[in-house]
């Protein structure tokens, strides 16, 4: 499989989930496991061009997939990706549990609606739980991101 | 521009420091997965632990069988509690002065009970050969509802202390009773009820819950045979603690056992105690001389780790007829389960409970709490609160709206009424604590102006009305609750935990190029405090934060503290923050007035420099008085720039605020939709606006999942039935309601900087806002106190049983 534009290729037992293949395997630590059961969407990774919850499938089920993981998001020279700096900037985290699969999540609802209203993100991660934020950061964060990304300035919507 | 150019205020700015809102330093590595977490430790052999865990809530263990565990290629080892008992370890001390299993030896007391515990190579072979143990049991009665633990014939629980009459905290009136807890003056509350107007009784249920936070507990243990020393990662709220417990429990000396909490997913309460899993993979290491991971699943996390509240309250209130409150009456039945784990300090077997006269003057008050065991999970911890304090909170305030509801006043106006006036401060409470601080009146005609309570309330009756007469389905409750916090515990007269006073700690050393690397006791667990400790210290030193690192978590390197846990990094670690610079100012001071060639009296203290009196062109900043420190001491003074404090605090800080909630109940399917949620918190000083303001985002989000729909239930056979995200409510950011968060400012007289904590007081106060929310939809309708939690079923079979489908 492709991992954050790097080919790789590893022998991985029939049950291994995806989860374990790419923190173990792979040492990408960045996808987190929150409750085994596809609920809380911390190993939130992009796997051809969809959100996948890597807790629940099999890493061979991913075999010659294009995967990318928040350890893929940064620029080479190290500059954040609109989101993460929107998570950072709008203080959609705390303790960070949550925040590569959120930040995953986001990226992949911002490829299919470019400028979402605050219900269509508020849908879009309905699959991801944060227990820290209470979401309207969070919710912000990605709306700071849709802005930069689509070039138009962040108006924080009036509380 | 540079130093001689900028103005005071620029120079200010430049800072960093208390009151701005700084972006956390913690995000850069957060948002590129590069945090640090238990799971990620990974050790040259490492090997993995998983349990077998007890099917049954009561049962008596007749065999235990782990041949075939054994057998399964990759499994090194199989414990159980005949391993541990020559060790003594097949119990541990808990927090509370009893004992907890760590494996199951004669029988089990609740479901999914640590029975026995696989040690292999992979978690993958762990978990298949967990399932291997054959364990034969004979089942016994059991117990879940508490107010049957003490019956005359209910079935014994705990064998192991059968005889023994006094528990940790007095006489135990029953075998299967743990203690009971009594404060206040009850002949005179007695009396204060026979002579009262008007009085209200309710049994007030706060149910069981578990603080759920997105990573569970896990550990990693590495015993060094040749040093003799064991090295620990764990979810540790309180690292310094699980260091002594540790080496009290196996005899290694404290200096040889090196206990770090690396970043931690979210506490919430749940990593403050010792779980069994800790003890496993510390003797599996030291068994087999190899690294042992154990990482809890999320079932095992909600049914065995840790759960809260669990409190039955049966509260009068006592007032006359024109709504004073006159005397106060709670007596509690708190169900502990299988082993009393309270998290609480260690002569609070209730905690704080007796903050539960709330807000208000009460005269006399009278509490009672008689703690029992039960089939259930041991544990009993402060779900994002001070010990017991968001019972005592969600107790008060429900019972103000049921005297309001019987008084026919409004729930506001009799809290007016009632609120204890800001020139009773420091206020004594009938209950024995001191409130440093408070302007309640302000804060809560602030919040009925800003959500327009008034029209609110006339909206309200319309809509009763247009309910009546059958115009629309909804019904529209609006809450109104006004919550005191006690936190930072706390002073060492009163607060230990095992015999270790509550102090707290703060080591700043500052380098010569004055840039500075300070040490904490506590343990961030998403609180921000690598950013809001350093702004503290940029205040008080006018050093630029950015050149601030903090560390907390490694008991080898930070000083001894005792952890993050209601709300009392701020009060106490951050007063030994400020503390210990003022300390280290002090001697800049000393070596500024050398440089200068004046008095230190002549000098004045400014922003970042200290300045001759009169003469303000002639000052020395710190950054250069840092690297004076290391060459040009005044004669007879040491080098170097640093302190320690270990801050003992004179009292706790009393947080509070007043939340209002409108909430629209539709009666036929249950659904209540939060129309508006509005909190206004004064925490005293407030040191990062933006890291409060999501605290109380994250803190209310939290009150709204327990209030609306968490509870950890137990079938009538001791079955833990809500032990997923499946069955066990979390908010996701379509139900979660949109805050509004404003503020007062009423700053500590005691703490050094005034602030007083906020993490939790949103849990604490968004509760009973929610709840009464519900409620005062219902009332107009007769109905006085609907139970917790407000799911749509509940709330939807409420509708039914008040006859509204028909």
């Amino acid at each position: 499989m492709t991992v954050n534009g790097e080919a790789v290729e590893a022998l991985a037992e029939p049950r291994t989930l995806l989860i374990h293949f790419l923190r173990e395997q792979l040492n990408l630590t960045g996808p987190h496991i929150g409750c085994d059961t596809s609920h809380c969407g911390a190993c939130t990774v992009d796997l051809d061009g969809k959100s996948v919850k890597s807790c629940t499938i099999f890493a061979v089920q991913a075999n010659g997939a294009d995967v990318r993981t928040i350890e893929g998001m940064a620029a080479a020279d190290g500059t954040l990706h609109a989101l993460q700096e929107g998570f950072r900037e709008m203080h959609g985290l705390q303790c960070g549990f949550c925040t590569p699969g959120m930040i995953m999540r986001a990226y992949r609802l911002l490829q299919e609606i470019s400028s979402p209203t605050e219900d269509e993100i508020r849908q879009g991660i309905a699959g991801n739980l944060c227990r820290c934020t209470g979401y309207q950061n969070i919710v912000k964060a990605i709306q700071y991101a849709a802005a930069k990304m689509n070039g138009v300035p962040f108006q924080e919507a009036a509380e | 521009m540079n130093d001689q150019t900028l103005t005071s205020a620029q120079r200010a700015e430049r800072l960093q420091g208390m009151g701005c809102k700084r972006k956390r330093v913690e995000d850069i590595r957060f948002v590129q997965g590069k945090g640090s977490y238990v799971d990620d430790v990974k050790l040259p052999g490492m090997l993995y632990g998983d349990f077998n865990r007890s099917p049954h809530a009561h049962a008596r263990i007749k065999k235990i069988d782990t041949t075939k565990a054994k057998a399964v290629p990759g499994v090194l080892a199989v414990l159980t509690a005949a391993d541990l008992k020559p060790l003594s370890l097949h119990y541990m001390p808990t927090l509370a002065g009893d004992v907890a299993a760590v494996l199951a030896e004669d029988k089990v007391l609740y479901q999914n009970q640590e029975v026995a515990f696989v040690i292999a190579t992979d978690r993958y072979v762990a978990a298949d050969a967990a399932d291997l143990v054959e364990v034969e049991y004979e089942g016994l009665p059991v117990i879940v509802d508490p107010f049957k633990a003490m019956a005359a014939d209910a079935p014994l629980l705990r064998e192991d202390i059968k005889d023994k009459k006094d528990g940790a905290h007095g006489q135990r009136k029953h075998y299967n009773h743990i203690f009971n807890w009594q404060i206040g003056d009850k002949d005179a509350t007695d009396a204060a009820f026979r002579k009262a107007d008007v009085t209200i009784k309710e049994l007030i249920s706060y149910q069981r819950v578990h603080p759920c936070p997105l990573e569970t507990c896990q550990c990693v243990a590495s015993f060094d045979k040749i040093k003799g020393e064991l090295t620990v990662w764990g979810t540790f709220q309180a690292p310094h603690v699980i260091r002594t417990v540790a080496s009290l429990i196996s005899k290694i000396p404290e200096h040889k056992i090196h206990v770090i909490s690396p970043d931690i997913g979210g506490g919430f309460g749940n990593k403050v105690g010792a779980y069994p899993g800790y003890i496993c993979a510390i003797v599996a290491s030291i068994v087999t001389g190899r690294p042992v991971k154990w990482v809890e699943d999320r079932i095992e996390n909600l049914s065995t780790t840790a759960f809260a509240r669990d409190y039955h309250m049966n509260t009068e209130i006592a007032a006359t007829k024109d709504g004073k409150v006159t005397g106060l009456r709670v007596y509690t039945i708190a169900d502990h389960g299988a082993f009393d784990a309270c998290a609480d300090p260690s002569k609070w077997p209730a905690g704080f409970f007796n903050i539960v006269t709330g807000s208000y003057d009460f005269p006399v008050a009278h509490v009672s709490v008689d703690g029992v065991y039960s089939n259930k999970a041991p544990g009993g911890v402060a779900y994002r609160c001070s010990f017991r304090v968001t019972e005592a909170a969600y107790c008060i305030e429900r019972a103000m709206d049921i005297m309001a509801q019987k008084l026919g006043m409004d729930p506001a106006e009799f809290r007016m009424k009632n609120l204890i006036r800001r020139e009773q401060f420091p206020y004594t409470s009938a209950l024995g604590w001191e409130y440093d601080s408070g302007d309640y009146h302000v804060a809560l005609q602030k919040a009925m102006d800003a959500v327009g309570y008034a029209k609110l309330r006339i909206e309200q009756k319309a809509k009763r009305e247009a309910f009546r007469r059958g115009e629309t389905r909804e019904l529209m409750g609006i809450g109104v609750a006004f919550f005191t916090e006690i936190v930072g515990a706390g002073p060492s007269r009163n607060c230990d935990i095992l015999g270790i006073a509550m102090f707290d700690s703060a080591e700043i050393r500052i380098h010569p190029t004055g840039s500075v690397i300070a040490r904490l006791g506590t343990k961030s667990q998403g609180q921000g405090h690598e950013t809001t400790y350093a702004q503290i210290i940029a205040t008080e030193l006018g050093l630029v934060a950015d050149n601030i690192t903090v560390e907390e978590g490694n008991t080898d390197t930070a000083p001894y503290g005792l952890g993050t846990y209601g709300s009392r990094s701020t009060p106490v670690s951050g007063a030994a923050t400020a503390v210990a610079a003022r300390k280290i100012k002090a001697k800049a001071q000393m070596i500024a007035a050398h440089l200068l060639e004046v008095h230190d009296d002549d000098l004045e203290w400014d922003v970042d420099r200290f300045r001759v009196k009169g003469n303000p062109e002639r000052f020395k900043t710190m950054t250069e008085l840092a690297w004076a420190a290391y060459n040009k001491v005044p004669p007879g003074m040491e080098p170097g720039l640093e302190a320690v404090s270990y801050y003992d605090p004179p009292n706790m800080t009393y947080p509070f605020g007043a939340y209002i909630c409108v909430v629209d109940v539709d009666v036929d399917t249950g659904v209540t939709k939060v129309r508006r949620f509005y909190a206004l918190d004064d925490c005293g000083t407030r040191i990062n606006p933006m890291i409060i303001e999501g605290q109380i985002h994250g803190g209310l989000t939290e009150a709204f999942g327990i209030a609306m729909g968490q509870e950890i239930h137990y079938d009538d056979d001791g079955n833990v039935t809500t032990a997923s995200f499946m069955d066990y409510f979390m908010p996701t950011a379509v139900e979660t309601p949109k805050w509004e968060t404003d503020w007062t400012t009423t700053p500590s007289p005691h703490h050094p900087i005034g602030a007083k904590g906020v993490g939790e007081s949103p849990n604490v106060g968004g509760v009973p806002c929610f709840a009464n929310a519900v409620n005062d939809a219902f009332k107009f309708l007769g109905s006085t106190h609907i139970a917790m939690p407000h799911d749509h079923w509940r709330t939807w079979a409420v509708a039914e049983s008040l006859g509204l489908h028909q």
